[in-house]
């Protein structure tokens, strides 16, 4: 019996091939889809919390001083775990020098490469000062070790044991001692152990970590994006494979075979079907990722010195997962239908029920749904505390935007029939509106990927308008540099005012601000900072008063914290009661901060010292003087940036993540586009009892075949007409609510209504191609097909 | 004449090689008249039918209502004919499932062009006021069948063509719709064709014609 | 950079199975220019306590057994390895960490460059240390042991009660049929106090201790995939020290120690090693229970882990742990087991 059965099921997809391949096809693209997006969010993630550990030596406290190795041995042997760094800069070359002790270096700090069949042999020669190891393109002279290449080096880098680091710059003391964690208590402190030396805080390079950790969480947020889309298609196709077998499973019942088997039969088959489309899908998505995944390495890599592998291993985990995002689909599309065949009397009509009519209270029952996922999300997003409100606020506003479709599609429609002059518009109307139901799957997944498009290309694009005016605001000037002592400042002074454009001091201070510890700076009135410093909120003529020495602007942490905003008064400590005269971003920052004018800040820190200086030169001419000034100063090349050229490539390699979020975004559309194709073409076939009527009372197949393409165009531009103010809620709340809950700062977002209407014509593009093979086969079908919907002796 | 048939001949490819269905068949209806054509299942009585309705072309022979071929005519000729020339009522899947009651029944009539009239009496003449703002799904199948026999009433064509209209309803309902569409006929001076298989049925009508194996038989 | 992979290659030469045999070209020529053990060579103490650059592999290896003033079993290990790179340095070091109780097993590792003092062993006086473990005395006589991890540490005062002794033929150790071989000598005859430092708290403790001093350039054949080693005190004031080396032709050696330390070699099939029941641990099965029998000494003993789950999850891993024997005699000592995969 099962045998005989299964047989018969199967038969119905070696005789409609098409119907298999769109089953198959639509659920392996959405578990591509998902696992695309899941693998390049792993594995960026995976690499750059390596790379942060490699790199991360930031991120711990050290101890700083006349230190050398007998020293380090000293620490060691006081049972401190510590590890010793030497940096500079090679002689004779641009690359950054990074002496590093491989047996006490973090475990997870890892150079790529050292790793080979010949460990001892490379160790040998690391140790023994015959091999270094650089990033790639960097050139070193001849008269260092042989450098072997490893592509996951920051940008510029070249790493060396610590002894040999020592005689290729000349020396035999080392920078400072990395304090690593699980020191053991009752030690010995380390200023006893080695006097002179003092422990210093971590240096705060938080800045463009935050920035980041927000870019990984709207990739995340990208993935739950995905998620949504490919459950919907999934859901749509198998739903399908159901409707279409209606008429044969109605025949099976009544040759005898039971219900529960039938339903138990049908879940075999569906979970070969998982498998199949799972593994194919999971193929795909590990093709996707790799081909996008270079650009995302090239974005970490350059924008953050952050360590990604160029290439992609294909973990269990995606394959897990991505069998249980087709899991999941199952689960729901198949479960609802086995639910609903299970309880199916065997006289039902065996007509498919895809195109009943869109009852009133099914809509009701969406629309209520929608509108209360709606007020969750809005709940979530003003009483919400927390990441997972957050993504809670996420969750509910694309459900519940989903849901609404179909009841605000049917409102629209109900419109256009009202509205419709002639009987064929009025036909196209009410035949739209009945497809609803039918579609809603379809339309729904494209409503998704509509509005993912719409949200995160607005999200990417607020990112990079404010990741630029960050870097501008501070980076704007050509070199940075930091005199170790008041005397060399003044020297350096001396020697730069007649060789560069200017030389802007970079004061600052620590004062209590507002109630919290935070910092003050000065700055010169400038035309670098009018020009680049952008304020999210400011009083008119803000730059001439705070040059003028009144007033003060402070950062958005501090106007958030204590809710002063642009005109109130603020207790900036030592700085004095001052008004507020703007509001600038300062990503990342978790202080509070206050920038005065250059007067008004010597008057309230009359014995700071400046050590720091921007200089603003013509750009090409950094470089030779960085070289001057290292030779006439002897400064060490961390107390001299060229950050021209950094923010230069930093900007360049952003347009990659571009290029990657378009890619995925074209991606996400042509699946949803894929969807609408098969649910179409699937369906077209059951519609000719809706056609044949029209057709027979004398309106031809090609006007029939129009009004198909105009039906679907209709639906999408509807669909699409939704899908902007959606997508625009999605990257507010990605914006304005997940990120704020993240990270404490707010992205302003910045509408781009030009990128929104070419979307839609996207849109209506994507359902036209979607519409037109279904249309084209209504308009050459053969007469006698139609006729044979009448005639009663099929 | 109304309606000439000559000696038209279809034929269907089948897994076997072309069947011939109808073999020379020709009848003739005046405006006015009613006609039932009777046979077999399988004798060619539908298909005749649906080539007269301009449905489907025949391989040879020629079909002219009111003198014209319309075997000569192409599709958008052919789609004319149906809409403003003839009216189709069949035995199922006669209405548009997306449309409701009152526009199914204005429907063919505004699409060729013609005022339906009031419709709200001619639901009340059809029994079907209370059903106006239905959909077909929520109808029976007697309800469906003068819905369909109220459409073409409004839509006044010169020749109504019924394929066993009567055939999914019980006798007395059957019965009424004969009526209802020899009325029709009689009233706006048409012609009626109607493909049954019921002898009872078609001695309600002016004349029969039998078809057996795709050909004219003498009527019984 | 990956310590871990690194150390993962330097201990193949030391790990018996993995060896990597390249250049190894016979008795007395160096491999790659490493020095080689040769029979005959007579021990100049106490310089030999210090380390032996020119030969590639190295270690100081102390295990105890103790009895804790709670009336538990434990077990303390402390091992120093050398390892050079090159015949001419750089010297490598490695430290291993292992306490044993009853219910739980601690292990730590360190490692270290030679040449800045980070790790290092003197003779005069000897010290051995690498970071803030350490092992020293003004002679091997009596030292004191200070190691601890995070978890768990001991300190130790160690005082020989008996002489060194040489294994093998004076001291030079035959470790295959094909004559690869390593210098190994002994002090088993440690009295052992001291203080234990664990989660819950500290405890005093007495026993016995065992020193081991090894040096080589290329202990093992190349198809030999792992040892088992027993070093016991027995109850009647003899010590056995037996090892069986797994795989290829075999290899069984054991040394019958007097109280005097009077050291008796046994070879082959003089020293029958049996396991009797395996454990399952670290994800593989290790042989936890043993009969040792040396039919020369009328010895036949069943060996038992006290804590069979006594593994070293270092970089590369192993069983090191305290065992009990009963049988012909009562014996408390050490058993190493490792290449079980």
């Amino acid at each position: 019996m099962n045998r005989a059965a299964l047989g018969a099921l199967l038969a119905h997809w070696r005789r409609h091939p098409l119907q298999l391949l769109t089953l198959v096809v639509g659920l392996a693209l959405a578990t591509g889809l998902w696992t695309g997006v899941q693998a390049i969010n792993a594995q960026a993630r995976l690499s750059y919390a390596q790379a942060a550990a490699t790199l991360g030596q930031d991120a711990l406290p050290r101890l700083v001083g006349d230190l050398t190795l007998a020293d380090f041995a000293t620490a060691r042997r006081a049972g401190w775990p510590v590890t010793p760094v030497l940096e500079g800069r090679v002689p004779g070359s641009r690359a950054r020098l990074l002496g590093i002790d491989p047996f006490t270096a973090p475990p997870s700090a890892s150079v790529p490469g050292l790793t080979g069949d010949d460990g001892a042999g490379t160790l040998t020669g690391f140790l023994g000062g015959t091999l270094v190891f650089a990033a790639p393109g960097v050139s070193l002279p001849d008269s260092l070790p042989e450098a072997r290449v490893s592509a996951g080096l920051a940008p510029g880098l070249v790493i060396a044991d610590i002894a040999v680091a020592q005689s290729i710059l000349g020396t035999n003391r080392i920078d400072h001692l990395l304090i690593l964690p699980g020191a053991r208590e009752g030690l010995v402190p380390l200023e006893t152990l080695l006097p002179g030396a003092r422990t210093a805080a971590p240096e705060t390079q938080g800045d463009l970590a935050r920035l980041t950790d927000s870019f990984h969480l709207n990739l995340t947020a990208f993935g739950l994006l995905a998620f949504a889309v490919g459950l919907f298609i999934v859901h749509a196709a198998i739903g399908l494979a159901f409707e279409q077998r209606r008429p044969l499973l109605r025949t099976l019942r009544a040759l005898g075979l039971p219900a529960s088997r039938l339903t138990l039969l049908l879940a075999v088959e569906l979970a070969g079907f998982t498998l199949i489309a799972g593994a194919l899908g999971i193929l795909m998505g590990y093709a996707v990722a790799a081909a996008l995944l270079p650009g995302v390495a090239a974005t970490l890599a350059g924008l953050y010195g952050a360590n990604v592998a160029g290439s992609l291993g294909l973990s269990p985990v995606w394959w897990l997962s991505g069998f249980g995002m087709a899991g999941a689909g199952l689960v729901v599309a198949g479960g609802q239908s086995l639910w609903q065949l299970a309880r199916l009397p065997i006289l039902a009509p065996a007509m498919p029920r895809a195109w009943a009519r869109a009852r009133a209270s099914t809509l009701r029952r969406q629309g209520i749904g929608g509108v209360v996922l709606l007020g969750v999300a809005g709940l979530a997003a003003v009483l919400g505390n927390g990441l997972a409100a957050g993504f809670v606020c996420l969750g509910a506003l694309l459900l519940g935007a989903a849901l609404l479709l179909p009841p605000l599609l049917s409102l629209v429609l109900d419109f256009g029939i009202v509205r419709a002059k002639g009987p064929l518009a009025q036909w196209l109307w009410a035949d739209a509106r009945q497809q609803v139901p039918g579609l809603s799957l379809a339309l729904m997944a494209l409503l998704l990927a509509l509005a993912a498009n719409v949200g995160v290309g607005t999200m990417v694009g607020s990112f990079r308008a404010t990741f630029t005016g960050f870097l501008d605001q501070r980076l704007a000037s050509e070199l940075y540099l930091t005199a170790a002592d008041g005397a060399e400042a003044a020297a350096l002074r001396a020697y730069l005012e007649p060789r560069v454009d200017a030389v802007l001091p970079i004061p600052s201070a620590e004062a209590v601000l507002e109630g919290a510890p935070g910092e003050i700076h000065g700055q010169p009135d400038h035309v670098t900072f009018r020009q680049n410093w952008p304020l999210l909120d400011a009083v008119p003529d803000v730059w001439n008063r705070l040059a003028a020495g009144e007033g003060a602007l402070v950062n958005e942490q501090l106007a958030r914290r204590a809710g002063l905003w642009a005109g109130a008064e603020a207790d900036l400590g030592q700085g004095g009661r001052r008004e507020i005269l703007g509001v600038y971003s300062d990503y990342g920052n978790p202080l509070g901060q206050a920038i005065l004018g250059m007067a008004a800040f010597g008057a309230a820190f009359p014995d700071d010292v400046n050590l720091r200086f921007a200089l603003r030169l013509p750009p090409a001419d950094a470089p030779a003087l960085v070289d001057d000034l290292e030779a006439r100063f002897d400064l060490p090349p961390d107390r001299i940036v060229d950050q021209a050229s950094i923010k230069a490539f930093s900007l360049g390699v952003f347009e990659q993540t571009f290029a990657v979020t378009a890619a995925l975004n074209v991606l996400t559309l042509g699946v949803a586009g894929f969807a609408l194709w098969a649910s179409l073409t699937t369906l077209g076939t059951m519609r000719l009892p809706q056609v044949a009527p029209v057709w027979a009372l004398g309106v031809t197949r090609r006007r029939l075949a129009l009004a198909d393409l105009a039906r679907a165009l209709i639906l999408a531009a509807f669909t699409a007409v939704l899908a902007v103010p959606t997508g625009v809620a999605l990257a507010w709340v990605l914006l304005a609510v997940v990120n704020v809950q993240a990270f404490g700062w707010r992205l302003p977002l910045l509408a781009a209504p030009g990128d929104w209407a070419a979307l839609a014509l996207w849109a209506l593009v994507a359902a036209a191609l979607a519409a037109a093979l279904p249309a084209w086969r209504l308009w050459r079908m053969p007469p006698a097909q139609l006729v044979k919907v009448f005639a009663h002796e099929r | 004449m109304l309606l000439t048939v000559r000696d038209v001949g279809k034929s269907f490819e089948t897994a076997d090689g072309p069947q011939p269905v109808l073999r020379g068949v020709s009848l003739t209806l005046a405006a006015g008249r009613t006609l039932a054509l009777t046979g077999e299942s399988g004798s060619g009585k539908s298909t005749l039918l649906h080539l007269i309705g301009g449905l489907d072309t025949p391989d040879e022979g020629a079909i002219e209502i009111d003198g014209r071929d319309i075997g000569a005519m192409d599709d958008a000729g052919r789609a004319a004919i149906r809409r403003d020339g003839v009216g189709l009522i069949f035995q199922q899947f006669n209405l548009i499932p997306s449309l409701d009651v009152g526009a199914n029944l204005g429907f063919h009539a505004r699409l060729a062009g013609r005022d339906p009239g009031d419709l709200k009496l001619l639901a009340a003449r059809l029994g079907l006021t209370e059903h106006l703002g239905r959909y077909p799904e929520q109808l029976s199948g007697g309800q469906q069948q003068r819905v369909a026999i109220g459409r073409t009433l409004a839509a006044r064509p010169r020749l109504v063509l019924a394929d066993e209209p009567t055939g999914n309803l019980d006798e007395t309902t059957g019965d009424a719709m004969m009526a209802l569409m020899r009325d029709l006929a009689r009233d706006s001076g048409a012609g009626l064709l109607m493909v049954t298989h019921s002898a009872r049925l078609a001695l309600m009508l002016d004349a029969r014609l039998h078809l057996r194996a795709g050909r004219i038989e003498d009527a019984p | 950079m990956s310590v871990r992979a690194i150390f993962l290659t330097l201990l193949l030469a030391i790990a018996p199975g993995a060896s990597t045999a390249q250049g190894f070209a016979g008795l007395g020529q160096g491999g790659e220019g490493f020095d080689l053990p040769e029979p005959g060579r007579v021990f100049a103490f106490p310089a030999d306590h210090g380390p032996h650059d020119r030969y590639r592999i190295e270690w100081w290896y102390l295990t105890a057994v103790l009895d804790g003033a709670d009336g538990r079993s434990y077990g303390a290990q402390w091992t120093l390895f050398r390892s050079a790179l090159t015949p001419d340095g750089p010297q490598v070091w490695m430290g291993h960490f292992g306490l044993t109780t009853p219910d739980a097993h601690f292990s730590g590792e360190r490692f270290a460059r030679g040449g800045i003092g980070q790790a290092g062993v003197t003779a005069v006086p000897f010290d051995a240390w690498i970071d803030d473990w350490r092992m020293a005395g003004n002679t091997l006589d009596a030292l004191t042991l200070r190691a601890a991890t995070e978890e768990a540490g001991y300190a130790l005062d160690l005082r020989a009660e008996g002489p060194l002794v040489l294994h093998g033929g004076g001291g030079y150790s035959v470790k295959s049929a094909t004559g690869q071989a390593s210098y190994y000598y002994s002090q088993p005859f440690f009295a052992a106090s001291g203080t234990l430092s664990l989660p819950d708290g500290d405890v005093a403790v007495t026993g016995r201790a065992w020193l081991d001093r090894e040096w080589s350039s290329q202990p093992l054949e190349g198809d030999q995939e792992g040892w088992d080693w027993f070093s016991l005190h027995l109850d009647d004031g003899h010590r056995l020290m037996a090892f069986s080396l797994r795989g290829g032709a075999g290899f069984h050696y054991a040394s019958w120690i007097a109280p005097d330390g009077t050291t008796t070699p046994y070879y082959g099939d003089a020293l029958m090693l049996e396991p009797l029941r395996q454990a399952r641990v670290a994800r593989r099965e290790v042989p936890v229970e043993w009969r040792l029998r040396l039919p020369a000494r009328g010895v036949d003993l069943t060996v038992t882990a006290v804590n069979p789950d006594s593994w070293q999850a270092t970089l590369f891993p192993y069983w090191e742990g305290p065992v009990t024997a009963t049988g012909s005699h009562g014996a408390r000592g050490y058993l190493e087991m490792t290449g079980y995969e």
